[in-house]
């Protein structure tokens, strides 16, 4: 199962808890951990990504093992770690304002 | 015995008060969607629990919040919002043309007779209306693309439509408020819209008499009376008596004409409320007092109404959207401020109680009045 991470607003709205469980049929890329991710908690459509463009939110941030894959192609496969459940896929919004 | 539900949206979460009829004691629940702004959430007039709410972030973008059971359990409906046909532009601060981007919606205008229909007022400024209760939302591209609508440039709070009105007597008729381009009048159901902003005067345009340009904060209305706007502008407090047709000024003895807040006593069609702001630079009430002032004449001589409210050492804003009033007799009268606290008066406005004095600044109040 991979893990996902969410922040706080979108636990709420999704209502779950701090780490989501997703079943993802491979390749586990940013856009396929995304798509179950959208699947499963439908509310979260728009809030991560545009939902014609698929593009990222500009406030949006995906960091994995301790990476910054924010701007990392959508379809590059995700790290071994991720694949395989140990660590989790991070989606943070970003810092801002003081 | 009637009941009143106040429906406050705030910069952190939405929150619902209730009250029986003597308006004295309150229940306050919330924070829903804690954490998100709420710009406002409305009632349906058709059907009182059914409830809609503009749920936004700066992150995380635009959600829409729906409830069956007036506010107690939410759920997330439809949130694409997607301009129809070509996007265009408008111009932007410095005068260049720019794409119309869907930033968040900032007013709901439930159907008086259908509680799936709604109208939403969205920045870049449009209108948007759902029919089957939230799930889908699909533009009314005639005001969009009203040949005004390239000149149209944004204020220090965007370009936003933030203001809808529907006439009770033929649903047909809306008036639509855009900051800053003015008044926009619909006569065949949001197909096609034209500008009515004739006799408004704004020094800070380049023309202060234009068609379009004004910066409109809020519009009125009193049901029995649709053909009478009032209207809070930038400055200057004006009314039409015409439909829109025309509008004379009507500030009278106010201590600062600047604001954004107007609202019509439910049982006195000539009797207004607005709460004047020091300045557009200052954006706080005039003089360190909180004052409400009420015109009974319908504009033009205004009385201040304190009793309650802090008169010394008060620096807090009252935006748009954050008046409101029931339809109990005597009229309560609900106004949110910048400071967190949400003001009720149960007599018309003689006298003010906190309904709750700490919330996150608030962004909306509207007011259900229950059977």
């Amino acid at each position: 199962m991979i893990q996902v991470v969410l922040p706080a607003n979108l636990r709420t709205l999704a209502g779950v808890g701090s780490v989501v469980q997703l079943d993802v049929t491979a390749p586990i890329t940013q856009r396929s951990v995304l798509d179950a991710l959208e699947n499963n908690h439908p509310a979260l459509r728009g809030t991560i990504r545009d939902m014609d463009t698929k593009k990222r939110r500009p406030m949006v941030r995906f960091f994995a093992c301790e990476e910054d894959w924010s701007d990392a192609s959508p379809d590059a496969p995700l790290p071994e770690a991720v694949v395989s459940g140990k660590e989790p896929f991070l989606i943070i919004g970003a810092i801002a304002g003081g | 015995m009637s009941k009143v539900r106040v429906l406050i949206g705030t910069r952190k979460g939405a929150f619902v008060a209730s009250s029986d009829a003597s308006r004295k004691q309150w229940k306050v629940e919330g924070p829903h969607f804690a954490g998100w702004e709420v710009y406002h959430l409305k009632g349906s007039p058709a059907d009182p629990d059914r409830l809609y709410a503009s749920q936004s972030s700066g992150w995380f973008g635009q959600v829409m919040q729906r409830s069956n059971d007036g506010g107690k359990t939410w759920e997330a409906v439809g949130n694409k919002f997607t301009y129809e046909g070509e996007v265009g532009t408008h111009a932007w601060y410095d005068g260049s043309p720019h794409p119309y981007e869907f930033k968040r919606v900032w007013h709901v205008e439930p159907s008086p007779d259908d509680p799936d229909t709604v109208y939403a007022g969205v920045e870049d400024a449009a209108i948007f209306k759902t029919a089957d209760g939230g799930q889908t939302w699909g533009e009314l591209p005639g005001l969009r693309t009203q040949k005004s609508a390239p000149g149209w440039a944004p204020g220090a709070g965007g370009l936003c439509l933030h203001t809808i009105l529907i006439d009770p007597s033929k649903h047909d008729r809306m008036f639509a408020a855009i900051s800053s381009a003015g008044v926009f009048r619909t006569d065949d159901a949001g197909k096609t819209w034209r500008p009515t902003n004739k006799g408004l005067h704004s020094n800070y345009i380049p023309d202060p008499d234009a068609e379009v340009g004004h910066c409109v904060h809020r519009i009125a209305m009193h049901p029995s009376k649709p053909n009478v706007l009032f209207m809070q502008k930038h400055w200057d407090v004006n009314r039409s008596d015409d439909g829109g047709e025309s509008w004379h000024e009507v500030s009278g003895n106010l201590p600062s004409d600047f604001g954004f807040v107007i609202d019509v006593h439910a049982n006195e069609p000539e009797t207004i409320y607005v709460i004047p702001i020091q300045s557009d630079s200052l954006h706080y009430v005039a003089e360190g007092k909180l004052r409400v002032y009420r015109s009974r004449t319908g504009g033009n001589e205004w009385e201040a109404l304190t009793n309650g409210l802090p008169q010394k050492d008060c620096y807090v804003n009252v935006l748009r959207d954050a008046m409101a009033v029931d339809a109990l007799d005597p009229c309560g009268v609900y106004f949110g401020t910048s400071g967190g606290q949400v003001y009720a008066s149960a007599n018309a406005g003689d006298r003010w109680d906190p309904i709750v004095r700490d919330l996150p600044p608030v962004v909306s109040v509207e007011v259900q009045t229950l059977s």
